[in-house]
């Protein structure tokens, strides 16, 4: 099991190909993703790597996570989140990972905060039919109908669905196609659509359902070496 | 200027298509490949612009209609699409719209439109 990555998402475009297809895309880009702590067997119980995206600044940056961002020598991240991994593919904390992480043309699940859709009516939340339009129906169109039986069981079901909260969920996508994975911009793009807003942060792993690819970079796609050089005396400043 | 319009400037930079200035009204000849099995050719499609949609970006179309056989046919295009081998403006017609969509429910005399004789052309950006 290979780490994830966490991206934000800028938006969607789409790209032309040379045979005349067109696919829609959405933009994710990969801000000063670090690993910021190792989860190990011998301390954890279990193998995971924390990474940190983003640049947060140092003064709304609490105090404990402060020290926790010295302690791996990283400028404080705006996200964090832990990824778990198989023992060999653990990565140092300090090192920087690159969009390309992912081959292009690989399948990946990305998971974000989908948009808050506030209250909403048992139409738009399950996709429930509504009543009828005319044939006696007054006022309530978009009613859900019925919720239960009779006297016997002479209650509602738990679960059963109804109009309540919608969106701002955590959301999975699974087996959406990497298009192109550029390392230099930090830029991947990913055919269809995400979870989330504009702005929203995502994470993004290989995708579960799908074989891996043989040739993707592991333990990860990590920055030469110059980059997490160079870190460490920002981070000292935090 | 944002990433995604940078990526869009950038793209259609790449694909490198010279699109003529046409608008609405005027009638345009498109070459459309066309694939069949394993040799492609390329198709006219020849009618008048009814509109324009999303500017000159990566996402723009337009769409052109055109009778064929006594039967009104329209077919919207990607302006940026790789299948297009070119666009030429055959005549440039007035006309107070940005949509024609007058144009559907018209035919014969009254979906004429009157040939604008005092187009300027765009000067080119150097």
């Amino acid at each position: 099991m290979r780490s994830g990555i966490i991206a934000k998402k800028v938006g969607m475009t789409r790209v032309f190909m040379e045979d005349g297809k067109q696919i829609p895309v959405t933009v994710l880009q990969l801000e000063n993703l670090q690993v910021v702590a190792q989860r190990t067997a011998e301390d954890n119980g279990y193998t995971a790597v924390q990474l940190g995206a983003g640049t947060a600044k140092v003064k709304r940056t609490s105090k404990a996570m402060r020290g926790h961002f010295a302690k791996a020598n990283v400028e404080p991240k705006r996200k964090v989140a832990e990824f778990r991994v198989a023992p060999e593919n653990m990565i140092e904390v300090g090192a920087e990972i690159t969009a390309e992480h992912y081959n292009e043309g690989q399948y990946v699940d990305v998971s974000g905060i989908s948009i808050g859709k506030g209250f909403q009516g048992g139409m738009k939340r399950w996709n429930f039919g509504g009543l009828r339009a005319t044939h006696g129906v007054s006022i309530s169109h978009r009613s859900h109908g019925s919720t239960g039986q009779c006297q016997n069981p002479g209650k509602v079901f738990k679960g059963k669905k109804m109009a309540g909260h919608m969106g701002a969920a955590r959301v999975t996508t699974q087996n959406l196609q990497v298009v192109k994975a550029d390392a230099d911009r930090g830029i991947l793009m990913i055919k269809g659509a995400v979870p989330g807003s504009k702005g929203g942060w995502v994470t993004v792993k290989d995708a579960v359902k799908k074989p891996l690819p043989d040739d993707v970079p592991t333990p990860a796609g990590l920055r030469a070496t110059a980059a997490p050089a160079e870190a460490p005396a920002e981070g000292g400043e935090a | 200027m944002n990433l995604i319009a940078q990526l869009e400037a950038e793209q259609i930079a790449a694909l490198g298509k010279d699109i003529p200035d046409f608008k609405a009204g005027d009638t345009i000849r498109v070459g459309f490949k066309v694939t069949e099995g394993t040799r492609s050719r390329v198709q006219n499609y020849e009618g008048v612009c009814i509109s324009r949609k999303n500017g000159k970006g990566i996402s723009g179309s337009f769409t052109v209609r055109k009778i064929s056989f006594g039967e009104g046919v329209e077919r919207v295009f990607p302006l940026h699409s790789t299948n297009i081998e070119y666009i030429e403006v055959v005549r440039r017609g007035r006309v107070r719209r940005a949509k024609l969509y007058y144009l559907r429910s018209r035919r014969g005399k009254s979906a004429r439109i009157a040939e604008d004789s005092t187009y300027k052309p765009l000067k080119a950006k150097s």
